[in-house]
């Protein structure tokens, strides 16, 4: 076969299940849609795996063709088509894996609702948005355009909608999905004028021509507050990462994603922790020739990322639904990849958006599996002692958590560890003050992730699970589970050799020379994965970790008495972290009351006052009043209109006679 | 000899006065009336005048012409009042606004 | 095949056939309606050579007529169309069919002369598009008024009386003064044909008074800032069938009148004025898009943001100069005027679409205020199915109709000047705010209310008629070369009309 055609097989063949299951979802009914959705998952699935064989494990040099022209307007082609190569390989087979083991899972957990009534052909819904979903970030990754980026860009936001608004009857369901689809606008706003500046200069939309005309306009300037003059690559790419705060939910763009935790839970794990929230970390990679350019947009980027990842760790302390936990943490560990981009560490980003995916989502589907336990209860203070009802989803929550907080050996580790030797190394301004936020978040990633764990499956039965039968899920929950725990354990070991030396995204990812912080740390530091793991025992990270594991034993197993008094201690604290540091009441004073006062004030003062009333309605009346005015004139008199008609025609004889 | 300028003098002054009478007149519409007529007849002096000085009839045929437009438009106007009368029961001017914006 | 006078069939089958129907009489609706949408469906097919057989090589007209019809002011039947109005007369013929099949059970009273109407209305704006003619296409331009005049005074809302008058007088005026140049360029040129206008010399104080003159009509039309109010007005009382002509197609004339006559007769013109059309298109932009956001009648806010989606048109339309004057050549003109007429085509179906899903609403409830509703897609799965992908599109997603033209316009209003990049793209979120902001409090949530309750979902005339309008809105997002490879040359011939001096 050739290439071209797995690949547009692999696009195509959840398209076809998502339209097969969406359209005629009531014909095929459940067992049919989800046959048929998982099968073409399953082919994509394989097929990325041949791919990824070629890609990386063959080492072929990359391929870029295109699909199709969409258009072709004033000599710029707009098309669709492929651009594989380490990096888009790697990407397709992790979303494809993780999408088939989410449709699986789903199988289980979708099984019964109660929202919907017995007809309601939800299910079926349900498997042609994830398998929608999959096409979405398939093309998206794929692409070798910034058109087919975008496309794909904007639909996973569509489907991102759809499925946070899933339980379309929740009025806060539907909020969370407005509010989720709006804010990616905004960092789309962005993202489209960063498109408009590559068409500006470039005059193309394709990758590999961008990249070829980069060297040319190394010191272009551009001018957008006249007087000011910037370096176009770096507007260029702060623009378009600013696409990607939204997408990536970077602060101040990162609202949405707590509240997207509304929709079911194999979404949260597929869309809003593995994949889809990936795609800004992805797409500056991808597009790393260009950042590599622009000093000031990687500062940016790195202090956006390290902000993100501390502030947003600080949050998840205090959440007691078990998602909110979970979605917190992945906000931080977005800011991990994000700062990572910024240190020129982009392979490092890449790797932990790899091992990320994978632990996220395990921890994501272990969160589903006890809340389906729980009956859909979400609040981890109603937990405690689920250990011995459910092994699995213990042993895979506690390895996702030791993923997660970058326990020596797991996957997360070796990610983590390496963006945070590359940005101690990275010269970029504002690398230190990322630094210091990084390592507090280290130890916060590990306080909140334990605290969580200790809370649901330790400590005391509460009054909830005394009262009901705790059982552990169905086989299609936990299998996804063990299939998911295998990388999160293991996926860092051959990996992060290839990584830090740079030779496993050769052929995508460019760094230039002085800013090539992971080769530095493979030539100095590095001495093989076992050596990494051993030597960490002794750095700051790790102790880190280790302790805020510690505290969290202590504070919610050991003297569980202490949090409250803490609570009590400094109530302001809790204040600001109780209103997420004041963003959403900002959002929603300024932009949500703002916009529509602001609409008010146009409809009222402007169209209907100034334009109806004031130019329409009075021109109108102006011409109504001078008629009565002159009306008057109008006595009815013959002799008023025969003296007038006599002292007019005098007065022209005048007139004329002069 | 009567000098031209009279009788052109006479003719304005006859005109005048029946400019006056339409304007001034608040009573009667048969004024009205005779008072075009006598309009018509201040024009008809200076046709006559200018057609003896200047030798040319053609001045005095028109006088003709005009005459008989002027009985005709008197019968006419007669007519008119009487209908006037009838529907409204007055002939006073003051009364005849129907024309009022 | 090019001996058969396929636009004069195009112009006068519906009306001929709509002056028949009218004669039908009151008693037998069913036959007026079959036989309506038979003229409408064979017009529609009469239309596709058109696209089928289209010389897509040359800029000049194609499957011309012309035979003199009054000729002592030299005044032509010249009919032709070239790619810029060959899409639209697509879109037309198009449109009437799913107009008279939206129709088909709501309109109890007067059926005939509903459908005559229509049909009338349909031949009479396939005319406006093809006519070279000035006087002949002021004719249609002006004839179109008294169709629709009719249809939103007789079968409209509440207030259709003074609905209609504002309409009727706002683009009256806009449109007499249009005929004044008419005039003025007839004594100019000896004839009236809109070819010899675009090849003539013209001073500059003339051309800037023509040029006014013909934004004050087109502009109505369109509709730009501040001579919107019309529509909002005219839209709420129009009823369904109505609303979807006027806001699919007649909006589309003012568009149409920027190309046809503004750019090509008035270069010199339209570059020195070009700031007053951007400006009132980047008003339209943000400022009627958040106006948009605040309405709660769904009729108002679809309207509202029809005048918004319309904003990009005229921008696309008038980058030409600044983008000379920004980066020294014409490179990304192209770009903006062929997104404008893409931007076209997508908002005819769009919002015809969009107006067609208030319709069904509101024949089945008969209130158009939103917060009537709620959880209308619990009910109604199908119709939520459509309504969520129509805001999509109406949002501009990529792969939606929507994106095509909006994507286009912003690349190149950002090669013109970077803030008209900027506040153009402002409507990716003001777009997406106010369209999803409606899905959420209509089609979302709970059952609102025990009407909503009843309600029931599409039926099979319903279902086709959103099919079809879903199938056209993602194809032409999906592949929309066709109809750009079409207006290609056509496009190129009007820039180099648009930007050489005719001094």
């Amino acid at each position: 076969m050739a290439l071209k055609f797995i690949l547009t097989l692999i696009l195509l063949s959840p398209l076809f299940g998502a339209v097969a299951a969406g359209l005629f979802g009531r014909r095929i009914g459940r067992r049919g849609a989800h046959t048929i959705t998982i099968f073409g998952v399953a082919v994509s699935t394989l097929l990325s795996a041949y791919v990824f064989y070629l890609f990386v494990l063959e080492g072929r040099s990359p391929f870029n063709d295109s699909l199709y022209t969409w258009l072709v307007s004033d000599g710029i082609k707009f098309e669709l088509g492929f651009m594989i190569d380490s990096l888009s390989a790697t990407m397709m087979l992790v979303v494809t894996f993780v999408s088939l083991m989410v449709h699986i899972y789903t199988v289980g957990y979708m099984d019964h609702d109660d929202d919907y009534g017995p007809n309601n052909p939800y299910y079926q819904r349900f498997f042609s948005y994830i398998s929608l979903f999959t096409f979405s970030m398939l093309s998206l990754v794929m692409a070798n355009n910034f058109l087919q980026l975008f496309f794909g860009w904007e639909a996973v936001g569509l489907v991102s909608y759809l499925l946070i608004g899933f339980y379309m009857k929740r009025e806060s369901a539907i909020q969370a999905n407005l509010k989720a689809f709006l804010v990616n606008r905004v960092g789309d706003f962005g993202f489209i004028l960063g498109i408009a500046v590559v068409v500006m200069y470039f005059n193309t939309l394709d990758y590999n021509e961008f990249f070829a005309g980069l060297a040319a306009h190394k010191n272009t300037m551009i001018t957008i507050i006249p007087g000011v003059e910037w370096s176009m690559i770096t507007v260029l790419a702060i623009m378009l990462f600013i696409g990607a705060m939204g997408k990536s939910a970077q602060m101040p763009l990162h609202v949405w994603l707590p509240e997207s935790m509304e929709g079911p839970t194999p979404i949260s794990a597929l869309i809003h922790a593995a994949t889809m929230v990936t795609a800004g970390i992805f797409m500056v990679a991808r597009l790393s020739p260009a950042y590599e350019m622009s000093e000031a947009a990687l500062s940016f980027i790195m202090i956006i990322g390290a902000l993100t990842a501390f502030m947003m760790g600080l949050l998840g302390i205090i959440q007691d639904d078990i998602k909110r936990v979970v979605a917190y943490s992945t906000l931080s560990q977005l800011g991990y990849m994000t700062a990572a981009l910024g240190a020129s560490a982009y392979a490092a980003g890449m790797f932990h958006v790899l091992t990320h995916a994978f632990f996220k989502a395990l921890l994501f589907l272990a969160a589903g599996s006890v809340i389906l336990a729980m009956h859909h209860i979400q609040d981890i203070r109603q937990m405690g002692g689920l250990k011995k009802y459910m092994p699995i989803t213990y042993w895979s929550m506690l390895i996702g958590s030791l993923a997660l907080i970058g326990f020596p050996g797991f996957s997360g580790f070796f990610s983590k560890d390496s963006i945070l030797l590359a940005v101690s190394e990275s010269d970029t301004y504002g690398a230190s003050f990322a630094m210091v936020l990084l390592l507090i978040a280290v130890f916060v990633t590990a306080f909140y992730s334990f605290r969580m764990f200790f809370l649901v499956f330790h400590g005391k039965e509460s009054e909830y699970v005394k009262a009901h039968e705790i059982k552990e899920s169905p086989g299609v929950v936990t299998w996804p589970l063990i299939a998911l725990s295998i990388p999160a354990l293991m996926m860092g070991w051959p990996l992060i050799g290839p990584i830090l030396s740079g030779t496993y995204f050769a052929d995508a990812i460019q760094v230039t020379g002085e800013h090539d912080v992971l080769g530095r740390i493979y030539e100095g530091q590095y001495h093989g994965a076992f050596n990494m793991v051993i030597h960490s025992l002794t750095t700051l990270p790790v102790i880190l970790a280790l302790s805020g594991v510690f505290l969290a034993w202590l504070l919610y197993i050991k003297k569980p008495e202490i949090p409250g008094k803490i609570k009590k201690a400094c109530p302001r604290g809790f204040y600001v972290l109780d209103n997420a540091f004041g963003f959403d009441r900002l959002n929603e004073i300024v932009f949500v009351d703002g916009m529509r006062k602001l609409g008010s004030f146009f409809t009222n003062s402007i169209d209907i006052k100034m334009i109806d009333t004031g130019m329409v309605r009075n021109t109108f009346m102006s011409v109504a009043h001078s008629a009565a005015a002159l009306k008057t004139a109008q006595t009815g008199y013959l002799y008023h209109y025969a003296f007038v008609m006599i002292f007019g025609l005098l007065a022209m004889l005048a007139w004329v006679l002069w | 000899m009567i000098a031209l300028s009279d009788y052109l003098i006479f003719g304005a002054v006859l005109f005048t006065i029946s400019m006056a009478g339409i304007f001034l007149n608040r009573k009667n519409i048969i004024i009205l009336l005779m008072s075009i007529e006598l309009l018509l007849l201040a024009v008809n002096t200076n046709f006559v005048a200018f057609s003896y000085y200047l030798n040319d009839v053609t001045g005095q045929i028109f006088v003709f012409f005009i005459l008989t437009v002027a009985a005709a438009e008197a019968a006419i106007g007669l007519a008119i009042i009487v209908l006037v009368f009838r529907n409204r029961k007055s002939i006073n001017v003051d009364d005849l606004d129907s024309l009022k914006g | 095949m090019f001996g058969f006078p396929i636009l004069s069939t195009l112009i006068w089958l519906p009306i001929i056939g709509g002056l028949f129907v009218l004669f039908i009489g009151r008693d037998k609706p069913s036959l007026a309606k079959w036989l309506s949408l038979a003229i409408t469906v064979v017009t529609f097919v009469v239309s596709i050579p058109l696209w089928t057989n289209f010389d897509t090589t040359t800029a000049s007209m194609q499957f011309v007529e012309k035979t003199p019809w009054i000729s002592h002011f030299n005044i032509m039947y010249h009919l032709g169309v070239d790619g810029l109005s060959m899409p639209l007369v697509l879109l037309t013929t198009f449109t009437q069919v799913l107009v008279i099949a939206s129709a088909w059970d709501i309109i109890k009273e007067r059926v005939e002369q509903f459908m005559g109407a229509f049909l009338i209305m349909g031949g009479i704006m396939v005319g406006v598009f093809v006519a070279l003619d000035s006087i002949l296409f002021y004719v249609f331009w002006e004839a179109l008024l008294i169709p629709m005049f009719i249809v939103i005074g007789k079968w409209g809302g509440k207030d259709r009386v003074f609905a209609t008058m504002k309409f009727f007088i706002y683009t009256f005026l806009g449109s007499v003064f249009m005929l004044v140049s008419f005039i003025y360029l007839y004594f100019q040129s000896g004839s009236f044909s809109i070819l010899g206008f675009q090849s003539m010399h013209i001073g500059m104080t003339a051309q800037i008074l023509i040029f006014l003159a013909f934004l004050a009509a087109f502009a109505v039309k369109v509709p730009m800032f501040p001579v919107h109010t019309w529509l909002p007005d005219a839209h709420v009382q129009a009823p369904t069938a109505g609303s979807v002509v006027l806001a699919a197609i007649m909006l589309k004339m003012g568009g149409y009148g920027f190309v046809r006559f503004s750019l090509p007769i008035t270069p010199d013109a339209a570059m020195t004025l070009d700031w007053l059309v951007i400006g009132l298109s980047l008003v339209a932009i943000f400022y009627i898009g958040i106006v948009a956001l605040v309405q709660s009648d769904m009729k108002k806010l679809v309207a509202y943001s029809s005048i918004s989606h319309m904003g990009f048109v005229t921008l696309g339309m008038f980058l030409a100069y600044d983008i000379i004057q920004n980066t020294g050549g014409i490179q990304g003109a192209s770009l903006g005027m062929e997104g404008a007429m893409i931007q076209m085509i997508s908002h005819g179906f769009i919002s015809g679409a969009m107006f067609l899903m208030i319709g069904v609403l509101y024949d089945r409830m008969h209130t158009r205020e939103i917060s009537a509703y709620g959880g209308v897609v619990n009910k109604m799965p199908w119709f939520g199915f459509f309504a969520v992908l129509f805001a999509m599109a109406n949002a501009g997603l990529p792969g939606t109709s929507g994106f095509v033209g909006e994507f286009m316009v912003i690349l190149a209003s950002f090669k013109a000047n970077v803030w008209y990049g900027i506040v153009a793209a402002s409507t990716l979120v003001i777009g997406a705010a106010y369209t999803l902001w409606l899905i959420k409090r209509v089609y979302f949530g709970p059952v609102s209310n025990e009407n909503v309750a009843k309600l029931e979902d599409l039926n099979a005339r319903e279902f086709a008629i959103m099919g079809t309008l879903a199938v056209a809105i993602v194809l032409v997002g999906v592949f929309p070369a066709p109809i750009i490879d079409v207006m290609h040359t056509s496009v190129a011939n009007l820039l180099v009309q648009a930007t050489t001096s005719k001094l």
